[in-house]
Protein backbone atom coordinates (compact mmCIF):
# COMPACT_ATOMS: atom_id res chain seq x y z
CA UNK A 1 0.00 0.00 0.00
CA UNK A 2 2.79 2.34 0.92
CA UNK A 3 4.69 1.57 -2.38
CA UNK A 4 1.43 2.49 -4.54
CA UNK A 5 0.99 5.75 -2.56
CA UNK A 6 4.77 6.02 -3.12
CA UNK A 7 3.81 5.37 -6.92
CA UNK A 8 0.77 7.90 -7.23
CA UNK A 9 2.59 10.77 -6.07
CA UNK A 10 5.60 10.16 -8.18
CA UNK A 11 3.62 10.30 -10.83
CA UNK A 12 1.42 13.39 -9.52
CA UNK A 13 4.43 14.83 -9.05
CA UNK A 14 5.89 14.01 -12.57
CA UNK A 15 2.81 15.01 -14.52
CA UNK A 16 0.90 17.72 -12.88
CA UNK A 17 4.06 19.61 -10.58
CA UNK A 18 3.19 22.32 -8.01
CA UNK A 19 0.25 23.69 -9.23
CA UNK A 20 -2.63 21.61 -9.71
CA UNK A 21 -4.26 24.61 -11.02
CA UNK A 22 -2.47 24.75 -13.99
CA UNK A 23 -3.00 20.88 -15.48
CA UNK A 24 -6.76 21.92 -14.97
CA UNK A 25 -7.26 25.04 -16.66
CA UNK A 26 -5.28 23.26 -19.41
CA UNK A 27 -7.44 20.23 -19.54
CA UNK A 28 -10.80 22.21 -19.17
CA UNK A 29 -9.44 24.51 -22.08
CA UNK A 30 -9.20 21.66 -24.04
CA UNK A 31 -12.36 20.44 -23.19
CA UNK A 32 -13.90 23.62 -24.21
CA UNK A 33 -12.28 23.93 -27.50
CA UNK A 34 -13.07 20.33 -28.51
CA UNK A 35 -16.87 21.75 -27.99
CA UNK A 36 -16.52 24.58 -29.75
CA UNK A 37 -15.27 22.63 -32.74
CA UNK A 38 -17.62 19.49 -32.83
CA UNK A 39 -20.89 21.27 -31.29
CA UNK A 40 -20.76 24.86 -32.08
CA UNK A 41 -18.14 24.83 -35.53
CA UNK A 42 -16.53 27.29 -34.18
CA UNK A 43 -12.87 26.97 -34.89
CA UNK A 44 -11.25 28.00 -31.75
CA UNK A 45 -7.39 27.65 -32.34
CA UNK A 46 -7.23 30.90 -30.48
CA UNK A 47 -8.67 29.59 -27.02
CA UNK A 48 -6.38 26.84 -25.80
CA UNK A 49 -3.28 29.99 -26.27
CA UNK A 50 -5.08 32.65 -23.90
CA UNK A 51 -5.56 29.55 -22.10
CA UNK A 52 -2.31 28.97 -21.22
CA UNK A 53 -1.26 32.57 -20.70
CA UNK A 54 -3.86 32.86 -18.02
CA UNK A 55 -2.59 29.72 -16.44
CA UNK A 56 0.74 31.22 -16.59
CA UNK A 57 0.42 34.38 -15.78
CA UNK A 58 -2.17 33.04 -12.59
CA UNK A 59 0.28 30.57 -10.99
CA UNK A 60 2.86 32.76 -10.92
CA UNK A 61 0.51 35.43 -9.11
CA UNK A 62 -0.76 32.65 -6.71
CA UNK A 63 2.82 31.52 -6.00
CA UNK A 64 4.11 35.38 -5.62
CA UNK A 65 1.29 36.34 -3.20
CA UNK A 66 0.87 33.17 -1.24
CA UNK A 67 1.64 33.90 2.57
CA UNK A 68 4.06 31.34 3.54
CA UNK B 1 8.77 20.30 -39.20
CA UNK B 2 12.70 20.48 -40.44
CA UNK B 3 14.36 17.54 -37.97
CA UNK B 4 16.83 20.04 -36.73
CA UNK B 5 14.30 22.18 -34.82
CA UNK B 6 13.42 18.88 -33.40
CA UNK B 7 17.26 17.31 -32.34
CA UNK B 8 17.84 20.86 -30.58
CA UNK B 9 14.72 21.19 -29.00
CA UNK B 10 15.42 17.57 -27.47
CA UNK B 11 19.23 17.85 -26.93
CA UNK B 12 18.60 21.11 -24.77
CA UNK B 13 15.49 19.75 -22.52
CA UNK B 14 17.78 16.40 -22.17
CA UNK B 15 20.86 18.09 -21.20
CA UNK B 16 19.18 19.69 -18.72
CA UNK B 17 18.13 16.83 -17.50
CA UNK B 18 21.11 14.88 -17.87
CA UNK B 19 23.38 17.76 -15.97
CA UNK B 20 21.02 17.32 -12.76
CA UNK B 21 21.77 12.97 -13.09
CA UNK B 22 25.19 13.83 -13.02
CA UNK B 23 25.28 16.15 -10.25
CA UNK B 24 24.03 12.88 -8.44
CA UNK B 25 25.89 10.45 -9.77
CA UNK B 26 29.35 12.24 -9.18
CA UNK B 27 28.70 12.84 -5.35
CA UNK B 28 27.87 9.51 -4.53
CA UNK B 29 30.19 8.25 -7.13
CA UNK B 30 33.05 10.08 -5.22
CA UNK B 31 31.83 10.15 -2.05
CA UNK B 32 30.83 6.73 -1.50
CA UNK B 33 31.98 4.07 -3.87
CA UNK B 34 31.42 4.05 -7.78
CA UNK B 35 30.98 -0.29 -7.93
CA UNK B 36 27.27 -0.11 -6.20
CA UNK B 37 27.12 3.75 -8.19
CA UNK B 38 27.43 1.95 -11.35
CA UNK B 39 25.45 -0.93 -10.20
CA UNK B 40 22.53 1.57 -9.27
CA UNK B 41 22.99 3.61 -12.99
CA UNK B 42 22.83 0.45 -14.82
CA UNK B 43 19.47 -0.59 -12.97
CA UNK B 44 17.69 2.23 -13.57
CA UNK B 45 18.85 2.38 -17.40
CA UNK B 46 17.67 -0.95 -17.54
CA UNK B 47 14.06 0.19 -16.08
CA UNK B 48 14.48 3.27 -18.88
CA UNK B 49 14.98 0.76 -21.47
CA UNK B 50 12.08 -1.12 -20.76
CA UNK B 51 9.31 1.37 -19.85
CA UNK B 52 10.68 2.65 -23.88
CA UNK B 53 10.36 -0.38 -25.69
CA UNK B 54 6.69 -0.88 -23.72
CA UNK B 55 4.99 2.68 -24.58
CA UNK B 56 6.78 4.03 -27.50
CA UNK B 57 5.44 0.92 -29.73
CA UNK B 58 2.15 1.22 -27.95
CA UNK B 59 2.15 5.03 -28.61
CA UNK B 60 2.32 4.76 -32.09
CA UNK B 61 -0.65 2.59 -32.47
CA UNK B 62 -2.98 5.48 -30.68
CA UNK B 63 -4.87 7.29 -33.47
CA UNK B 64 -3.04 10.42 -34.34
CA UNK B 65 -5.80 12.94 -33.01
CA UNK B 66 -6.14 11.28 -29.89
CA UNK B 67 -2.46 10.86 -29.52
CA UNK B 68 -1.74 14.63 -30.37
CA UNK B 69 -4.71 15.28 -27.61
CA UNK B 70 -2.95 13.29 -25.07
CA UNK B 71 0.63 14.10 -25.93
CA UNK B 72 -0.15 17.80 -26.14
CA UNK B 73 -2.06 18.33 -23.00
CA UNK B 74 0.95 16.43 -21.07
CA UNK B 75 3.53 18.58 -23.03
CA UNK B 76 1.71 21.69 -22.15
CA UNK B 77 1.57 20.94 -18.53
CA UNK B 78 4.93 20.01 -18.47
CA UNK B 79 6.41 23.37 -20.35
CA UNK B 80 4.57 25.48 -17.82
CA UNK B 81 5.57 23.39 -14.90
CA UNK B 82 9.08 24.61 -16.78
CA UNK B 83 7.88 28.01 -17.54
CA UNK B 84 6.71 28.79 -14.15
CA UNK B 85 10.02 27.67 -11.92
CA UNK B 86 12.34 29.56 -14.75
CA UNK B 87 10.24 32.58 -14.03
CA UNK B 88 10.42 32.45 -10.71
CA UNK B 89 14.31 31.65 -10.13
CA UNK B 90 14.51 34.69 -12.92
CA UNK B 91 13.17 36.97 -10.87
CA UNK B 92 14.62 35.84 -7.30
CA UNK B 93 11.40 34.17 -5.86
CA UNK B 94 12.70 30.93 -5.63
CA UNK B 95 16.62 29.96 -5.73
CA UNK B 96 18.39 29.13 -8.82
CA UNK B 97 18.93 25.04 -9.16
CA UNK B 98 23.02 25.41 -7.80
CA UNK B 99 24.68 22.18 -9.07
CA UNK B 100 27.73 22.76 -6.62
CA UNK B 101 25.28 23.55 -3.77
CA UNK B 102 23.20 20.52 -4.94
CA UNK B 103 26.12 18.61 -5.31
CA UNK B 104 27.35 19.74 -1.50
CA UNK B 105 24.20 18.77 0.04
CA UNK B 106 24.09 15.22 -1.51
CA UNK B 107 27.75 14.93 -0.73
CA UNK B 108 27.46 15.77 3.41
CA UNK B 109 24.18 13.44 2.84
CA UNK B 110 26.39 10.45 1.31
CA UNK B 111 29.24 10.94 4.39
CA UNK B 112 26.52 10.46 7.02
CA UNK B 113 24.48 7.70 6.20
CA UNK B 114 25.72 4.08 7.40
CA UNK B 115 27.28 1.24 4.76
CA UNK B 116 24.82 -1.41 4.51
CA UNK B 117 25.21 -4.76 2.00
CA UNK B 118 21.60 -5.77 0.56
CA UNK B 119 20.80 -8.11 -2.72
CA UNK B 120 24.43 -8.41 -3.56
CA UNK B 121 25.35 -4.73 -3.70
CA UNK B 122 27.90 -3.79 -1.64
CA UNK B 123 26.94 0.19 -0.60
CA UNK B 124 22.75 -0.03 -0.89
CA UNK B 125 22.47 3.88 -0.12
CA UNK B 126 24.69 4.49 -3.41
CA UNK B 127 23.04 2.05 -5.31
CA UNK B 128 19.32 3.68 -4.75
CA UNK B 129 20.77 7.11 -4.56
CA UNK B 130 22.32 6.64 -8.37
CA UNK B 131 19.30 4.38 -9.24
CA UNK B 132 16.45 7.50 -8.45
CA UNK B 133 18.34 10.01 -9.92
CA UNK B 134 19.51 8.29 -13.18
CA UNK B 135 15.70 6.71 -13.33
CA UNK B 136 14.00 10.36 -12.30
CA UNK B 137 15.59 12.16 -14.49
CA UNK B 138 15.38 10.05 -17.72
CA UNK B 139 12.12 9.62 -17.13
CA UNK B 140 12.06 13.23 -18.59
CA UNK B 141 14.18 12.02 -21.37
CA UNK B 142 12.20 9.34 -22.49
CA UNK B 143 9.08 11.43 -22.24
CA UNK B 144 10.30 14.28 -24.52
CA UNK B 145 12.06 11.84 -26.93
CA UNK B 146 8.24 9.28 -26.90
CA UNK B 147 6.16 12.61 -27.79
CA UNK B 148 8.16 14.97 -29.79
CA UNK B 149 9.58 11.99 -31.57
CA UNK B 150 6.34 10.58 -32.40
CA UNK B 151 4.36 13.66 -33.35
CA UNK B 152 6.57 14.22 -35.97
CA UNK B 153 7.05 10.73 -37.07
CA UNK B 154 10.89 10.89 -36.02
CA UNK B 155 11.64 9.21 -32.76
CA UNK B 156 15.15 8.37 -34.11
CA UNK B 157 16.05 12.52 -34.66
CA UNK B 158 14.68 13.51 -31.33
CA UNK B 159 16.46 9.81 -30.22
CA UNK B 160 19.40 11.80 -31.73
CA UNK B 161 19.32 14.39 -29.96
CA UNK B 162 18.94 13.02 -26.54
CA UNK B 163 21.88 11.01 -27.04
CA UNK B 164 23.85 13.58 -28.30
CA UNK B 165 22.91 15.71 -25.20
CA UNK B 166 23.81 12.53 -22.94
CA UNK B 167 27.41 12.02 -24.03
CA UNK B 168 28.10 15.81 -24.07
CA UNK B 169 27.04 16.05 -20.77
CA UNK B 170 28.92 12.76 -19.56
CA UNK B 171 31.76 13.28 -21.61
CA UNK B 172 32.16 16.76 -20.03
CA UNK B 173 31.64 15.49 -16.30
CA UNK B 174 34.24 13.29 -16.80
CA UNK B 175 36.80 15.67 -17.89
CA UNK B 176 36.37 18.03 -15.76
CA UNK B 177 35.64 15.19 -12.63
CA UNK B 178 32.78 17.80 -11.14
CA UNK B 179 29.38 18.96 -11.34
CA UNK B 180 28.47 21.31 -14.50
CA UNK B 181 27.97 24.66 -12.36
CA UNK B 182 28.78 26.80 -15.37
CA UNK B 183 25.48 25.93 -17.59
CA UNK B 184 23.40 28.05 -17.47
CA UNK B 185 20.83 25.97 -16.34
CA UNK B 186 17.42 28.76 -16.05
CA UNK B 187 17.65 29.93 -19.40
CA UNK B 188 18.08 26.64 -20.90
CA UNK B 189 14.77 25.19 -18.94
CA UNK B 190 12.90 28.70 -19.92
CA UNK B 191 14.05 27.96 -23.47
CA UNK B 192 12.62 24.56 -23.47
CA UNK B 193 9.51 25.32 -21.27
CA UNK B 194 8.67 27.89 -23.83
CA UNK B 195 9.03 25.11 -26.66
CA UNK B 196 7.23 22.66 -24.75
CA UNK B 197 4.61 24.84 -23.93
CA UNK B 198 3.80 25.40 -27.69
CA UNK B 199 3.76 22.37 -29.17
CA UNK B 200 1.95 20.95 -26.50
CA UNK B 201 -0.64 23.81 -27.13
CA UNK B 202 -0.49 23.24 -31.12
CA UNK B 203 -1.10 19.68 -30.97
CA UNK B 204 -3.25 19.55 -27.74
CA UNK B 205 -5.64 22.15 -29.75
CA UNK B 206 -5.18 20.04 -33.47
CA UNK B 207 -6.48 16.85 -30.98
CA UNK B 208 -9.13 18.68 -29.73
CA UNK B 209 -10.34 19.32 -33.93
CA UNK B 210 -8.93 22.89 -34.47
CA UNK B 211 -6.88 23.25 -37.66
CA UNK B 212 -4.50 26.49 -36.52
CA UNK B 213 -3.97 29.10 -39.99
CA UNK B 214 -1.20 28.78 -42.00
CA UNK B 215 -0.83 24.84 -40.36
CA UNK B 216 2.29 24.10 -39.23
CA UNK B 217 3.55 27.81 -40.18
CA UNK B 218 1.86 28.97 -36.86
CA UNK B 219 4.36 27.55 -34.56
CA UNK B 220 6.66 29.85 -36.32
CA UNK B 221 4.24 32.81 -34.40
CA UNK B 222 3.44 30.47 -31.24
CA UNK B 223 6.81 30.09 -30.37
CA UNK B 224 7.74 33.47 -30.72
CA UNK B 225 4.79 34.69 -28.67
CA UNK B 226 4.91 32.24 -25.80
CA UNK B 227 8.60 33.34 -25.51
CA UNK B 228 7.43 37.04 -25.43
CA UNK B 229 4.54 35.91 -22.73
CA UNK B 230 6.99 34.29 -20.30
CA UNK B 231 9.56 37.27 -20.78
CA UNK B 232 6.48 39.65 -20.37
CA UNK B 233 6.04 37.73 -16.89
CA UNK B 234 9.48 38.35 -15.94
CA UNK B 235 9.23 42.05 -16.14
CA UNK B 236 6.34 41.84 -14.36
CA UNK B 237 7.33 40.01 -11.36
CA UNK B 238 10.31 41.80 -11.26
CA UNK B 239 8.29 45.07 -11.06
CA UNK B 240 6.80 43.86 -8.17
CA UNK B 241 9.46 42.69 -6.11
CA UNK B 242 10.85 45.48 -6.46
CA UNK B 243 7.98 47.78 -5.54
CA UNK B 244 7.27 48.10 -1.60
CA UNK B 245 4.60 45.60 0.53
CA UNK B 246 5.61 43.18 -2.27
CA UNK B 247 5.64 39.55 -2.22
CA UNK B 248 6.95 37.17 0.12
CA UNK B 249 10.27 36.87 0.23
CA UNK B 250 12.46 35.14 -2.13
CA UNK B 251 12.60 31.11 -1.58
CA UNK B 252 9.05 30.95 -0.50
CA UNK B 253 9.09 27.58 -2.36
CA UNK B 254 10.59 24.03 -2.54
CA UNK B 255 13.02 23.82 -4.61
CA UNK B 256 13.00 21.22 -7.28
CA UNK B 257 14.78 20.39 -10.14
Amino acid sequence: MKWLKGFGLFWYDFIIGDDWHVAALVAAGLAVTAILVHSAKVNAWWLLPVVVFAALAWSLHRATTQKK
Amino acid sequence: MNALPLILTVFVACAVEAVEALTIVLAVGITREWKSTYQGMAAALVVLAVVTAAVGPAISYLPLTALRLVVGALLAIFGLQWLRKAVLRATGYKSLHDEASAYLKEVAAAQQAATESRRGVSDWYSFTLAFKGVLLEGLEVVFIVITFGDNQHNIPAAGVGAAAAIVVVVVTGIAVKAPLTKVPENWMKFSVGVMLTSFGTFWGAEGAGVSWPGNDAALLVLVPVVALVAAACIFWLRGRSAAPKSAPAPDSEVVSS
